[in-house]
């Protein structure tokens, strides 16, 4: 394998690791049944705050600490206009991603276009010298190594622990875990903070790692959204969400290969619909009724097992706040 | 409603404004600016004579047009987000007829209007089909469709639409004359088509809500979709209506930036006035009575904004643009929500209290 792809490979791993670590934080929030959905704002200002906390104090810790716990803030907000106020979920979140957003802009001027801290590369001892997947996956900045860890985390928490068993309940049946005793409102409140953080810290990881920086016009604007259309697409499944985020990250190199060359005369601004449509297109597959309709093509037995791996099904409770004095 | 029922119901409601008001000021203070000639500039440039007023219009009439089509869409319980990029098609298909259709203002206007529409239109039953046949939410639908709307718009100043004379790719070359809006005068640049229209559209749509069996429809649709269906409403059908005319309203707002406000088509030519429309819509609580008047102070702010930019390179006291106003605006919805919340927990324990003490 030469050099140049595994160097395309390597950047792709990259790329996604922002959207991967949003989009496993919104999973958590989602399966405790609350739609955190200012994930686009919330990245904006995390991003923007932690670059100019870390330029400042030239600590990427502090940085980073900050960015998550704006992040958690926001979360909070959220969490408290919808479960608290009884307020509409989906305007709470609406709006905060307008505010946070604004917010970023208004309050980054001074921090736009200048040099900042950036989290280094760390080479990880024997692992890197492995041939190929040295270089794929083993050289790159702490944020891609927690990003590989926290899909083992939250998959082991959310399949093989207790507490997790209690997360997917307070989701899909509140009232039954309510009736267990578990306090449905004090777990929704703590997963969707922890969520918020985790959308925080990848705020930090565009303008910390792989977007350093702020601009008037942020890289990652948009982002946030396509994380959220992640989580759908990975059917709310921490391994599935983190598929989604490399087949995204796989098709923007793709775009970015096409531009650079020269023998491919597409406009760049039409390439920029691809992601796009290619989020329209992953949504239709797993929500709609068109998987049901080609499944219906197979034979039986192949119909059963591919429906479970490809059909995505929220959970059960998403969006609907429990109130216990019914 | 006792006086002390209602002197609550006031204060629940003028605490979030002053809240927001106060806590947009703190971070004026923290960038080093000074509020109070930020808000005194933004409330001069917003309401001080004819010409400030007009101003105020240009941004209240597109405005007010999104929010029309929004109060549809919310009322059949649809998060129309698309907006943005109908208005963007709107104003893109409407720049196609200023560009290249060679006709008496008479003629040429009529029919950019209808393209506006159609475009604004077919963009928004987009999302609708995208929800209905193929599940996808609109939310999802509304947000890609919007990106490409704008990078539609950006290849066609870019590109083929690009100036004779070469392009900096920041705007198409301006409209001729005949295709631009008549306004009332020089003096009061408001074009007079698109005013009436805004007024005609409110008091329109208003009436097709209330009392209309249309409007009892969509509120079943909005309410609960499934019962309205086992009552024989065809909510499919109703749901791609009202994105239809969420559209075309949204599209004939497009048409304003385009043939009137720019006179050319630009990058981002919506200037977040399909977004500002859902916090109105959010921030009277859906009813469209309140809307114009609402509408016309966040009008005023978002007019006033370009000024105060305008204004600091002479007065750095003035800090802030657009992003400070949408704090403000955005502060403010969240605040009203979430007093709505504190009102209905408040009157839910006083209602309580009242049954215990009669028992």
């Amino acid at each position: 394998m030469n050099d140049a792809l595994i160097n395309t490979l390597n950047s792709i791993i990259a790329s996604a690791t922002p959207l991967i670590i949003a989009s496993l934080g919104e999973t958590i929030t989602e399966r405790a049944g609350v739609i955190n959905l200012s994930l686009n704002g919330s990245i904006l200002l995390s991003a923007m705050a932690g670059f100019a906390v870390a330029t400042v104090t030239s600590s990427l810790w502090l940085g980073i600490l900050i960015a998550m716990l704006i992040g958690a803030v926001i979360a909070f907000l959220v969490a408290f206009g919808s479960l608290t106020l009884k307020q509409d979920q989906v305007a709470i979140g609406f709006v905060l991603t307008l505010l946070t957003a604004d917010l970023a802009q208004f309050l980054g001027t001074d921090f736009q276009n200048i040099e900042g801290p950036v989290a280094r590369e760390i080479t990880i001892p024997l692992l890197s010298d492995i041939p190929i997947l040295g270089g794929i996956f083993f050289e790159h900045d702490a944020f891609v190594y927690f990003s590989f860890v926290l899909l083992a985390v939250v998959w082991i928490f959310m399949f093989r622990s207790r507490a997790g068993l209690s997360l997917r309940a307070v989701g899909e049946r509140p009232e039954a875990a309510f009736s267990r005793g578990v306090n449905v409102t004090t777990q929704q409140y703590l997963y969707t903070i922890i969520g918020g953080a985790l959308v925080g810290l990848a705020g930090a990881a565009y303008s910390l790692g792989v977007k350093a920086g702020w601009q008037a016009t942020p890289a990652m604007n948009g982002d946030g959204w396509i994380a959220l259309a992640i989580v759908i697409f990975g059917g709310w499944h921490p391994a599935r969400v983190v598929f989604g985020a490399y087949l995204f990250a796989i098709l923007r190199s793709l775009v970015s290969i096409i531009q650079r060359d020269p023998n491919i005369d597409i406009p760049v601004v039409l390439l920029n619909n691809l992601p796009w449509i290619l989020m329209i297109v992953t949504l239709a597959l797993v929500s709609g009724g068109v998987i049901d309709r080609l499944l219906q093509m197979l034979p039986l037995h192949w119909q059963r097992r591919l429906r479970g791996i490809l059909r995505s099904n929220p959970p059960e409770a998403l969006g609907q706040v429990f109130n216990n004095q019914k | 409603m006792t006086i002390r029922d209602f002197s609550i119901r006031l204060g629940l409601t003028l605490i979030p404004i002053i809240l927001s008001i106060l806590a947009t000021a703190g971070l004026i203070l923290l960038l080093g600016g000074d509020p109070i000639s930020v808000y005194s500039t933004l409330y001069e440039s917003a309401f001080q004579d004819q010409t400030t007023v007009a101003r105020v219009l240009n941004v209240w009439i597109p405005l007010t047009l999104v929010s029309i089509g929004l109060v549809v869409t919310f009322t059949a319980g649809l998060w129309n987000i698309g907006v943005e990029g109908q208005m963007v098609m709107g104003a893109v298909f409407a720049s196609w007829g200023a560009l290249f259709l060679d006709l008496p203002p008479i003629l040429l206007i009529p029919i950019n209007l209808v393209l506006a529409t159609i475009g604004g239109l077919l963009w928004g039953v987009l999302v609708g089909i995208l929800k209905t046949r193929l599940g996808v939410h609109e939310i999802f639908g509304g947000v890609a469709l919007n990106a490409i709307a704008n990078n539609i718009a950006i290849f066609l100043i870019a590109g083929p639409w690009e100036p004779p004379e070469g392009g900096s790719a920041q705007s198409t070359a301006p409209f001729p004359e005949n295709a631009l809006l008549p306004t009332f005068s020089v003096d009061f640049p408001v074009p007079t088509v698109l005013l009436v229209i805004t007024i005609v559209g409110l008091v329109i749509v208003g009436f097709l809500l209330y009392f209309t069996r249309w409007g009892l429809e969509l509120k079943a649709v909005g309410k609960n979709a499934r019962s309205a269906l086992l009552l024989g409403v065809r909510t499919e059908r109703v749901s791609l209506m009202a994105l239809a005319l969420g559209g075309a309203f949204a599209g004939l707002a497009g048409a304003h930036r385009v043939l009137h406000f720019y006179a050319s088509l630009r990058p981002l030519v919506s200037g977040g006035i399909g977004f500002l429309g859902l916090l109105l819509v959010l921030l009277v609580g859906f009813r469209i009575i309140w809307m114009p008047f609402v509408g016309f102070v966040l009008a005023g702010l978002l007019a006033g904004s370009t000024r105060l930019q305008a204004l600091q390179r002479i007065r750095p006291e003035l800090v802030g643009d657009s992003s400070l106003v949408g704090v403000l605006q955005g502060l403010l919805v969240l605040m009203i929500l979430y007093f709505n919340g504190i009102r209905e927990r408040w009157f839910a324990r006083d209602k309580a209290r009242k049954a215990n003490i009669h028992e």
